[in-house]
Protein backbone atom coordinates (compact mmCIF):
# COMPACT_ATOMS: atom_id res chain seq x y z
CA UNK A 1 0.00 0.00 0.00
CA UNK A 2 1.28 3.10 -0.57
CA UNK A 3 1.18 6.20 1.92
CA UNK A 4 -1.85 7.83 0.32
CA UNK A 5 -3.86 4.45 0.44
CA UNK A 6 -2.99 4.30 3.77
CA UNK A 7 -4.07 7.81 4.91
CA UNK A 8 -7.22 7.32 2.65
CA UNK A 9 -8.29 4.05 5.01
CA UNK A 10 -7.35 5.44 8.16
CA UNK A 11 -9.19 8.40 7.22
CA UNK A 12 -12.44 6.52 6.08
CA UNK A 13 -12.08 4.44 9.31
CA UNK A 14 -12.10 7.84 11.00
CA UNK A 15 -15.24 9.32 9.48
CA UNK A 16 -17.29 6.23 9.50
CA UNK A 17 -16.46 5.27 13.39
CA UNK A 18 -16.67 9.12 14.24
CA UNK A 19 -20.17 8.99 12.33
CA UNK A 20 -21.21 5.63 14.53
CA UNK A 21 -20.53 6.82 17.85
CA UNK A 22 -21.85 10.34 16.81
CA UNK A 23 -25.39 8.72 16.52
CA UNK A 24 -24.59 6.05 19.18
CA UNK A 25 -23.62 8.23 22.09
CA UNK A 26 -25.75 8.59 24.58
CA UNK A 27 -24.43 11.58 25.73
CA UNK A 28 -25.27 14.35 23.15
CA UNK A 29 -21.95 16.68 24.21
CA UNK A 30 -20.07 13.14 23.32
CA UNK A 31 -22.20 13.17 19.95
CA UNK A 32 -20.92 16.73 19.00
CA UNK A 33 -17.40 16.17 19.76
CA UNK A 34 -17.50 13.08 17.48
CA UNK A 35 -19.04 14.94 14.67
CA UNK A 36 -16.34 17.26 14.99
CA UNK A 37 -13.95 14.36 14.28
CA UNK A 38 -15.83 12.73 11.26
CA UNK A 39 -15.79 16.91 10.13
CA UNK A 40 -12.00 16.51 10.47
CA UNK A 41 -11.44 12.89 8.63
CA UNK A 42 -13.64 14.32 5.66
CA UNK A 43 -11.23 17.62 5.47
CA UNK A 44 -8.05 14.68 5.55
CA UNK A 45 -9.97 13.62 3.17
CA UNK A 46 -10.13 17.01 0.93
CA UNK A 47 -6.43 17.22 1.37
CA UNK A 48 -5.82 13.81 0.20
CA UNK A 49 -7.82 15.26 -2.86
CA UNK A 50 -5.66 18.26 -3.04
CA UNK A 51 -8.50 20.77 -2.51
CA UNK A 52 -6.89 21.99 0.24
CA UNK A 53 -8.90 25.15 0.29
CA UNK A 54 -12.38 23.29 0.96
CA UNK A 55 -10.47 21.52 3.70
CA UNK A 56 -9.68 24.56 5.74
CA UNK A 57 -13.07 26.45 5.02
CA UNK A 58 -14.89 23.03 6.09
CA UNK A 59 -13.13 23.21 9.49
CA UNK A 60 -13.44 26.82 10.05
CA UNK A 61 -17.23 26.10 8.90
CA UNK A 62 -18.43 23.47 10.55
CA UNK A 63 -15.68 22.76 13.45
CA UNK A 64 -15.03 25.74 13.90
CA UNK A 65 -18.42 27.92 13.73
CA UNK A 66 -21.35 25.70 13.68
CA UNK A 67 -20.42 23.21 16.25
CA UNK A 68 -19.40 25.24 18.84
CA UNK A 69 -22.89 26.86 18.12
CA UNK A 70 -24.26 23.21 18.63
CA UNK A 71 -22.11 22.72 21.36
CA UNK A 72 -23.16 26.52 23.49
CA UNK A 73 -26.99 25.07 22.79
CA UNK A 74 -26.44 21.71 23.87
CA UNK A 75 -24.61 22.68 26.63
CA UNK A 76 -26.90 24.99 28.00
CA UNK A 77 -29.60 23.04 27.85
CA UNK A 78 -28.00 20.47 30.12
CA UNK A 79 -29.54 17.43 28.37
CA UNK A 80 -29.00 13.94 29.52
CA UNK A 81 -30.50 10.45 29.90
CA UNK A 82 -33.15 11.42 32.79
CA UNK A 83 -34.88 14.22 31.13
CA UNK A 84 -34.95 13.03 27.92
CA UNK A 85 -38.77 12.74 27.08
CA UNK A 86 -40.13 9.27 25.98
CA UNK A 87 -40.81 9.54 22.76
CA UNK A 88 -44.03 7.90 21.00
CA UNK A 89 -43.64 4.45 19.54
CA UNK A 90 -45.73 5.59 16.47
CA UNK A 91 -43.48 8.75 16.02
CA UNK A 92 -40.40 6.10 15.98
CA UNK A 93 -41.73 4.23 13.35
CA UNK A 94 -42.10 7.06 11.52
CA UNK A 95 -39.04 8.29 11.76
CA UNK A 96 -37.81 4.79 10.46
CA UNK A 97 -39.91 5.06 7.67
CA UNK A 98 -38.75 9.13 6.57
CA UNK A 99 -34.70 7.85 7.60
CA UNK A 100 -35.51 4.94 4.98
CA UNK A 101 -36.94 6.86 2.18
CA UNK A 102 -33.54 8.94 2.54
CA UNK A 103 -31.63 6.30 2.77
CA UNK A 104 -33.39 4.94 -0.53
CA UNK A 105 -33.24 8.52 -2.88
CA UNK A 106 -29.42 8.37 -1.33
CA UNK A 107 -28.44 5.35 -3.16
CA UNK A 108 -30.61 5.78 -6.44
CA UNK A 109 -28.58 8.82 -6.54
CA UNK A 110 -25.23 7.46 -5.63
CA UNK A 111 -26.32 4.59 -8.57
CA UNK A 112 -27.23 6.90 -10.90
CA UNK A 113 -23.35 8.86 -10.61
CA UNK A 114 -21.65 5.86 -12.02
CA UNK A 115 -22.28 6.57 -15.63
CA UNK A 116 -20.99 10.12 -14.46
CA UNK A 117 -18.00 9.01 -13.25
CA UNK A 118 -16.70 7.87 -16.61
CA UNK A 119 -16.40 11.41 -17.79
CA UNK A 120 -14.62 12.92 -15.17
CA UNK A 121 -13.11 16.02 -16.54
CA UNK A 122 -9.22 16.32 -15.82
CA UNK A 123 -8.07 19.85 -14.67
CA UNK A 124 -4.81 18.44 -14.00
CA UNK A 125 -5.66 17.69 -9.67
CA UNK A 126 -6.19 21.56 -9.15
CA UNK A 127 -10.42 21.87 -8.64
CA UNK A 128 -10.00 22.36 -5.20
CA UNK A 129 -7.31 25.05 -5.35
CA UNK A 130 -8.54 28.13 -4.36
CA UNK A 131 -7.60 30.12 -7.88
CA UNK A 132 -9.86 27.86 -10.13
CA UNK A 133 -12.51 27.24 -7.33
CA UNK A 134 -12.77 31.20 -7.24
CA UNK A 135 -12.60 31.45 -10.96
CA UNK A 136 -15.47 29.10 -11.42
CA UNK A 137 -17.60 30.64 -8.66
CA UNK A 138 -17.50 34.18 -9.88
CA UNK A 139 -18.39 33.04 -13.89
CA UNK A 140 -20.14 29.35 -14.04
CA UNK A 141 -21.97 29.54 -11.19
CA UNK A 142 -21.79 33.36 -10.23
CA UNK A 143 -25.78 33.77 -9.97
CA UNK A 144 -26.40 30.18 -7.62
CA UNK A 145 -23.50 32.04 -5.73
CA UNK A 146 -25.12 35.08 -5.22
CA UNK A 147 -28.01 33.61 -4.41
CA UNK A 148 -27.02 31.86 -1.83
CA UNK A 149 -25.35 35.21 -0.39
CA UNK A 150 -28.97 36.52 0.07
CA UNK A 151 -30.07 33.10 1.83
CA UNK A 152 -27.11 34.12 4.00
CA UNK A 153 -29.04 37.46 4.25
CA UNK A 154 -32.19 36.71 4.98
CA UNK A 155 -31.27 33.74 7.67
CA UNK A 156 -28.66 36.78 9.37
CA UNK A 157 -31.81 38.90 9.49
CA UNK A 158 -33.96 36.50 10.89
CA UNK A 159 -31.66 36.08 13.84
CA UNK A 160 -32.08 39.45 14.64
CA UNK A 161 -35.44 39.91 14.27
CA UNK A 162 -35.97 36.68 16.65
CA UNK A 163 -33.54 38.11 18.97
CA UNK A 164 -35.38 41.36 19.05
CA UNK A 165 -38.39 39.84 20.27
CA UNK A 166 -38.06 40.52 23.73
CA UNK A 167 -37.96 44.30 23.97
CA UNK B 1 3.98 -2.88 -2.64
CA UNK B 2 6.22 -2.55 0.17
CA UNK B 3 8.83 0.00 -2.17
CA UNK B 4 6.80 2.46 -2.90
CA UNK B 5 6.23 2.74 1.08
CA UNK B 6 10.16 3.24 0.76
CA UNK B 7 9.89 5.64 -1.66
CA UNK B 8 9.52 8.27 1.35
CA UNK B 9 12.10 11.23 1.13
CA UNK B 10 13.51 9.77 4.71
CA UNK B 11 16.11 12.73 4.86
CA UNK B 12 13.11 15.31 4.47
CA UNK B 13 11.31 13.75 7.17
CA UNK B 14 14.19 13.79 10.14
CA UNK B 15 14.66 17.87 8.55
CA UNK B 16 11.11 18.32 9.60
CA UNK B 17 11.09 16.25 12.37
CA UNK B 18 13.93 18.44 13.75
CA UNK B 19 12.67 21.55 12.81
CA UNK B 20 9.50 20.85 14.71
CA UNK B 21 10.99 19.87 17.67
CA UNK B 22 12.93 23.16 17.58
CA UNK B 23 10.30 25.38 16.95
CA UNK B 24 8.12 23.62 19.79
CA UNK B 25 11.24 23.72 22.17
CA UNK B 26 11.47 27.34 20.83
CA UNK B 27 7.94 28.47 21.99
CA UNK B 28 7.41 26.07 25.33
CA UNK B 29 11.00 28.15 26.32
CA UNK B 30 9.68 31.23 25.14
CA UNK B 31 6.40 31.03 26.88
CA UNK B 32 8.00 30.24 30.16
CA UNK B 33 10.05 33.32 29.65
CA UNK B 34 7.24 35.12 28.87
CA UNK B 35 5.55 34.59 32.40
CA UNK B 36 9.03 35.70 34.01
CA UNK B 37 8.99 38.80 31.55
CA UNK B 38 5.41 39.71 32.42
CA UNK B 39 5.99 39.95 36.15
CA UNK B 40 9.25 41.71 35.32
CA UNK B 41 7.96 44.35 33.16
CA UNK B 42 4.74 44.68 35.55
CA UNK B 43 6.66 45.36 38.11
CA UNK B 44 8.83 48.11 35.69
CA UNK B 45 5.72 50.18 35.35
CA UNK B 46 4.47 49.86 38.97
CA UNK B 47 8.05 51.19 39.98
CA UNK B 48 8.63 47.69 41.63
CA UNK B 49 11.66 44.89 41.42
CA UNK B 50 9.50 42.10 40.65
CA UNK B 51 11.05 38.17 41.20
CA UNK B 52 14.29 38.77 42.11
CA UNK B 53 15.21 35.93 44.50
CA UNK B 54 15.56 32.63 42.40
CA UNK B 55 19.09 32.62 40.81
CA UNK B 56 20.58 35.93 39.39
CA UNK B 57 17.91 38.35 38.97
CA UNK B 58 15.71 36.06 39.49
CA UNK B 59 16.15 34.04 36.24
CA UNK B 60 15.01 31.15 37.49
CA UNK B 61 11.83 31.96 38.72
CA UNK B 62 9.84 30.49 36.10
CA UNK B 63 11.67 27.06 36.77
CA UNK B 64 10.51 27.22 40.31
CA UNK B 65 6.70 28.31 39.11
CA UNK B 66 6.68 25.22 37.12
CA UNK B 67 7.97 23.03 40.20
CA UNK B 68 5.27 24.74 42.60
CA UNK B 69 2.56 23.56 39.73
CA UNK B 70 4.20 20.17 39.23
CA UNK B 71 3.85 19.29 42.88
CA UNK B 72 0.45 20.70 43.54
CA UNK B 73 -2.34 18.73 44.46
CA UNK B 74 -4.35 17.29 41.44
CA UNK B 75 -7.63 17.70 41.87
CA UNK B 76 -10.36 16.35 39.30
CA UNK B 77 -13.74 17.04 41.01
CA UNK B 78 -15.59 13.55 41.62
CA UNK B 79 -18.75 14.97 39.23
CA UNK B 80 -16.59 15.84 36.31
CA UNK B 81 -16.72 14.39 33.40
CA UNK B 82 -13.01 12.55 33.40
CA UNK B 83 -11.92 12.21 29.88
CA UNK B 84 -13.32 15.40 28.19
CA UNK B 85 -11.99 17.02 31.85
CA UNK B 86 -8.17 15.81 30.44
CA UNK B 87 -8.99 16.83 27.01
CA UNK B 88 -9.81 20.39 27.57
CA UNK B 89 -6.17 21.67 28.17
CA UNK B 90 -5.19 19.69 26.33
CA UNK B 91 -6.80 20.22 23.44
CA UNK B 92 -6.08 24.21 24.79
CA UNK B 93 -2.28 23.32 24.93
CA UNK B 94 -2.08 21.35 21.02
CA UNK B 95 -4.04 24.20 19.25
CA UNK B 96 -1.81 27.14 20.77
CA UNK B 97 1.30 24.89 19.13
CA UNK B 98 -0.39 24.08 16.00
CA UNK B 99 -0.21 27.50 14.63
CA UNK B 100 3.62 27.12 14.42
CA UNK B 101 3.34 25.38 11.75
CA UNK B 102 2.97 27.72 8.80
CA UNK B 103 4.71 30.84 9.63
CA UNK B 104 7.71 30.99 8.00
CA UNK B 105 10.41 31.74 10.79
CA UNK B 106 13.66 32.44 8.24
CA UNK B 107 14.54 32.37 4.58
CA UNK B 108 16.09 29.60 3.37
CA UNK B 109 19.45 28.01 4.49
CA UNK B 110 21.82 25.55 3.21
CA UNK B 111 22.72 22.33 5.66
CA UNK B 112 25.12 19.41 4.41
CA UNK B 113 24.67 20.24 0.72
CA UNK B 114 20.82 20.23 1.24
CA UNK B 115 18.42 23.90 0.51
CA UNK B 116 16.62 23.64 4.18
CA UNK B 117 13.25 25.88 4.27
CA UNK B 118 12.35 27.56 7.09
CA UNK B 119 8.87 26.82 7.70
CA UNK B 120 7.38 23.35 8.61
CA UNK B 121 4.76 24.08 5.85
CA UNK B 122 4.52 26.23 3.08
CA UNK B 123 1.18 25.07 2.12
CA UNK B 124 -0.56 27.73 -0.17
CA UNK B 125 -3.66 28.43 2.44
CA UNK B 126 -1.81 29.09 5.30
CA UNK B 127 -3.00 32.07 6.51
CA UNK B 128 -6.78 30.46 6.26
CA UNK B 129 -5.08 27.49 8.60
CA UNK B 130 -4.45 29.73 11.14
CA UNK B 131 -7.78 31.25 11.03
CA UNK B 132 -8.99 27.39 11.16
CA UNK B 133 -7.03 26.33 13.58
CA UNK B 134 -7.91 29.85 15.88
CA UNK B 135 -11.65 28.94 15.67
CA UNK B 136 -10.69 25.82 16.67
CA UNK B 137 -8.44 27.19 20.13
CA UNK B 138 -13.07 27.23 21.30
CA UNK B 139 -13.04 23.84 22.12
CA UNK B 140 -10.60 23.34 24.63
CA UNK B 141 -12.11 26.04 26.82
CA UNK B 142 -15.68 25.36 26.33
CA UNK B 143 -15.24 21.50 26.73
CA UNK B 144 -13.06 22.03 29.86
CA UNK B 145 -16.25 24.48 31.43
CA UNK B 146 -18.47 21.94 30.78
CA UNK B 147 -16.78 19.10 32.04
CA UNK B 148 -15.89 20.96 35.45
CA UNK B 149 -19.65 20.15 36.08
CA UNK B 150 -19.91 23.60 37.75
CA UNK B 151 -22.20 26.21 36.38
CA UNK B 152 -20.01 28.93 36.80
CA UNK B 153 -16.88 27.25 34.89
CA UNK B 154 -19.72 27.13 32.19
CA UNK B 155 -21.07 30.45 32.30
CA UNK B 156 -17.17 31.30 32.41
CA UNK B 157 -16.22 28.81 29.18
CA UNK B 158 -19.75 31.16 27.39
CA UNK B 159 -18.23 33.97 28.24
CA UNK B 160 -14.83 33.19 26.57
CA UNK B 161 -16.26 31.21 23.99
CA UNK B 162 -18.56 34.03 22.69
CA UNK B 163 -15.68 36.59 23.11
CA UNK B 164 -13.37 34.55 20.73
CA UNK B 165 -16.04 34.19 18.23
CA UNK B 166 -17.26 37.63 18.17
CA UNK B 167 -13.85 38.74 17.54
CA UNK B 168 -12.70 36.52 15.23
CA UNK B 169 -15.42 37.69 12.77
CA UNK B 170 -13.94 41.29 12.62
CA UNK B 171 -10.41 39.54 12.65
CA UNK B 172 -11.54 37.77 9.63
CA UNK B 173 -12.90 40.49 7.60
CA UNK B 174 -9.48 42.93 8.41
CA UNK B 175 -7.62 39.92 7.09
CA UNK B 176 -9.57 39.83 3.58
CA UNK B 177 -8.27 43.34 2.95
CA UNK B 178 -4.78 42.45 3.25
CA UNK B 179 -5.16 39.11 1.07
CA UNK B 180 -6.65 41.80 -1.45
CA UNK B 181 -3.61 43.54 -1.31
CA UNK B 182 -1.23 40.67 -1.56
CA UNK B 183 -2.97 38.12 -3.71
CA UNK B 184 -2.06 35.42 -1.89
CA UNK B 185 -2.97 33.15 0.75
CA UNK B 186 0.25 31.85 1.19
CA UNK B 187 2.21 32.73 4.63
CA UNK B 188 5.73 32.74 2.78
CA UNK B 189 4.53 34.22 -0.29
CA UNK B 190 3.37 37.34 1.65
CA UNK B 191 6.74 37.79 3.65
CA UNK B 192 8.23 37.58 0.29
CA UNK B 193 6.10 40.50 -1.13
CA UNK B 194 6.94 42.70 1.72
CA UNK B 195 10.51 41.59 1.33
CA UNK B 196 10.58 43.04 -2.36
CA UNK B 197 8.47 45.94 -1.47
CA UNK B 198 6.33 47.33 1.19
CA UNK B 199 5.79 45.66 4.82
CA UNK B 200 1.64 45.69 4.72
CA UNK B 201 1.66 48.08 7.74
CA UNK B 202 1.92 50.79 5.35
CA UNK B 203 -0.81 49.94 2.96
CA UNK B 204 -2.82 48.31 5.91
CA UNK B 205 -2.51 50.76 8.91
CA UNK B 206 -6.45 49.96 9.58
CA UNK B 207 -6.27 46.53 9.35
CA UNK B 208 -3.14 46.03 11.38
CA UNK B 209 -5.18 48.04 14.29
CA UNK B 210 -8.39 45.92 14.16
CA UNK B 211 -6.24 42.70 13.81
CA UNK B 212 -3.99 44.27 16.91
CA UNK B 213 -7.61 44.45 19.12
CA UNK B 214 -8.87 41.08 17.83
CA UNK B 215 -5.23 39.35 18.36
CA UNK B 216 -5.58 40.87 22.44
CA UNK B 217 -9.71 39.41 22.40
CA UNK B 218 -8.44 36.13 21.15
CA UNK B 219 -5.74 35.56 23.54
CA UNK B 220 -7.95 36.98 26.22
CA UNK B 221 -5.81 39.57 27.31
CA UNK B 222 -5.94 42.59 28.94
CA UNK B 223 -8.36 44.80 27.93
CA UNK B 224 -10.35 41.61 27.22
CA UNK B 225 -9.37 38.93 30.07
CA UNK B 226 -13.02 38.83 31.09
CA UNK B 227 -12.59 35.20 30.65
CA UNK B 228 -10.95 34.91 33.82
CA UNK B 229 -11.85 38.14 35.67
CA UNK B 230 -11.80 37.21 39.48
CA UNK B 231 -12.30 40.21 40.84
CA UNK B 232 -15.83 40.94 39.61
CA UNK B 233 -17.10 37.77 38.16
CA UNK B 234 -15.53 33.90 39.17
CA UNK B 235 -12.40 32.53 38.22
CA UNK B 236 -13.94 31.58 34.64
CA UNK B 237 -13.76 28.08 33.06
CA UNK B 238 -10.89 27.15 34.91
CA UNK B 239 -12.22 27.32 38.18
CA UNK B 240 -12.12 23.57 38.86
CA UNK B 241 -8.90 23.18 37.41
CA UNK B 242 -5.64 23.15 39.45
CA UNK B 243 -1.61 21.73 39.28
CA UNK B 244 -0.90 21.39 35.88
CA UNK B 245 -3.97 21.37 33.76
CA UNK B 246 -4.15 24.73 35.07
CA UNK B 247 -0.36 25.65 34.07
CA UNK B 248 -1.56 24.08 31.13
CA UNK B 249 -4.65 26.58 30.10
CA UNK B 250 -2.41 29.63 31.59
CA UNK B 251 0.78 28.20 29.60
CA UNK B 252 -1.47 27.88 26.39
CA UNK B 253 -2.29 31.68 26.70
CA UNK B 254 1.18 32.50 26.87
CA UNK B 255 2.18 29.98 23.50
CA UNK B 256 -0.81 32.30 21.77
CA UNK B 257 0.33 35.70 22.24
CA UNK B 258 3.88 34.31 20.80
CA UNK B 259 2.35 32.65 18.25
CA UNK B 260 -0.22 35.47 17.28
CA UNK B 261 3.14 37.74 17.77
CA UNK B 262 4.76 36.07 15.25
CA UNK B 263 1.67 35.71 13.05
CA UNK B 264 1.59 39.77 13.08
CA UNK B 265 4.90 40.18 12.41
CA UNK B 266 4.81 37.80 9.43
CA UNK B 267 1.28 39.87 7.71
CA UNK B 268 2.05 43.30 8.54
CA UNK B 269 5.75 43.58 9.26
CA UNK B 270 7.72 42.15 6.84
CA UNK B 271 8.06 38.58 8.97
CA UNK B 272 11.92 37.76 8.81
CA UNK B 273 12.89 41.10 6.60
CA UNK B 274 15.58 43.10 8.54
CA UNK B 275 14.90 46.48 7.36
CA UNK B 276 12.40 48.21 5.88
CA UNK B 277 12.81 49.74 1.86
CA UNK B 278 16.38 48.26 2.03
CA UNK B 279 17.57 45.53 -0.47
CA UNK B 280 19.71 43.30 2.41
CA UNK B 281 21.14 41.13 -0.03
CA UNK B 282 23.69 44.35 -0.80
CA UNK B 283 25.70 43.03 2.57
CA UNK B 284 26.65 40.05 0.17
CA UNK B 285 26.96 37.68 3.11
CA UNK B 286 26.09 33.93 2.01
CA UNK B 287 22.35 32.23 2.68
CA UNK B 288 22.88 30.78 6.14
CA UNK B 289 24.27 34.10 7.93
CA UNK B 290 20.76 36.11 6.14
CA UNK B 291 18.68 33.14 7.20
CA UNK B 292 20.16 33.53 10.69
CA UNK B 293 20.04 37.40 10.93
CA UNK B 294 16.33 36.60 9.36
CA UNK B 295 15.39 34.07 11.57
CA UNK B 296 16.58 36.84 14.40
CA UNK B 297 14.63 40.05 13.02
CA UNK B 298 11.69 37.97 13.39
CA UNK B 299 12.18 36.72 16.85
CA UNK B 300 13.19 40.51 18.14
CA UNK B 301 10.13 41.79 16.12
CA UNK B 302 8.10 38.97 18.39
CA UNK B 303 9.45 40.27 21.31
CA UNK B 304 8.37 43.55 20.69
CA UNK B 305 4.95 42.74 20.27
CA UNK B 306 4.81 40.69 23.13
CA UNK B 307 6.51 43.62 25.14
CA UNK B 308 2.70 45.42 23.98
CA UNK B 309 1.19 42.71 24.86
CA UNK B 310 2.13 42.98 28.53
CA UNK B 311 2.38 47.06 28.80
CA UNK B 312 -1.44 46.80 27.83
CA UNK B 313 -2.14 44.33 30.34
CA UNK B 314 -0.42 46.59 33.06
CA UNK B 315 -1.97 50.22 31.74
CA UNK B 316 -5.67 49.49 30.75
CA UNK B 317 -8.78 48.58 33.03
CA UNK B 318 -10.95 45.74 31.84
CA UNK B 319 -13.61 46.24 29.55
CA UNK B 320 -17.29 45.56 31.05
CA UNK B 321 -19.05 42.62 29.06
CA UNK B 322 -21.46 44.71 27.42
CA UNK B 323 -18.53 47.10 26.60
CA UNK B 324 -16.83 44.29 25.42
CA UNK B 325 -19.40 43.12 22.84
CA UNK B 326 -20.85 46.73 21.68
CA UNK B 327 -16.76 46.96 20.89
CA UNK B 328 -16.85 44.04 18.55
CA UNK B 329 -19.50 43.81 16.86
CA UNK B 330 -20.71 47.58 16.61
CA UNK B 331 -17.15 48.96 16.71
CA UNK B 332 -14.79 46.94 14.85
CA UNK B 333 -16.93 44.74 12.58
CA UNK B 334 -18.39 47.81 11.28
CA UNK B 335 -14.90 49.55 11.01
CA UNK B 336 -13.29 46.54 9.59
CA UNK B 337 -15.89 45.99 6.31
CA UNK B 338 -15.84 50.18 5.95
CA UNK B 339 -11.48 48.87 5.41
CA UNK B 340 -12.22 46.04 3.59
CA UNK B 341 -14.86 48.28 1.15
CA UNK B 342 -12.41 50.92 0.96
CA UNK B 343 -9.39 48.26 -0.02
CA UNK B 344 -11.25 47.19 -3.01
CA UNK B 345 -12.27 50.28 -4.30
CA UNK B 346 -8.66 51.53 -4.22
CA UNK B 347 -7.28 48.17 -5.95
CA UNK B 348 -10.21 48.59 -8.68
CA UNK B 349 -8.80 52.31 -9.06
CA UNK B 350 -5.30 51.84 -9.40
CA UNK B 351 -5.93 48.94 -11.85
CA UNK B 352 -7.77 50.90 -14.21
Amino acid sequence: MSITEILFWFLTAMAVGGALMMVTSKNPVYSVLWLIVVFFAISGHYILLNAQFLAVVNIIVYAGAIMVLFLFVIMLMNMNADNEPQKNIWLKIAGMIAGGCLLLVFIAAIRQTEALQIQKVNTGGQTGLIHLLGKTLFTDYVLPFEISSVLFLSAMVGAVVLGRKGD
Amino acid sequence: MDITLLAVDWALVLEKFIFIAFIITVSLVVALYMTFGERKVAAWIQDRLGPNRAGPFGILQPLADGVKMFFKEEIIPTSSNKILFILGPSLAMITAMLTSAVIPWGDKAELFGRTISLQIADVNIGILYVFGILSLGVYGIMIGAWASNNKFSLMGGLRAASQIISYELAMGISLIALIMITGTLSLGEMVHQQKEGWWNFFVQPLGFFIFLICAFAECNRTPFDLAEAENELIGGYHSEYSSLKLGFYLFAEYINMFISSAVMATLYFGGYDIIPFYDESVWGLSANIMALLGAAALFFKILVFIFIFMWVRWTVPRFRYDQLMNLGWKGLIPLALFNMLVTAAVILFLKK
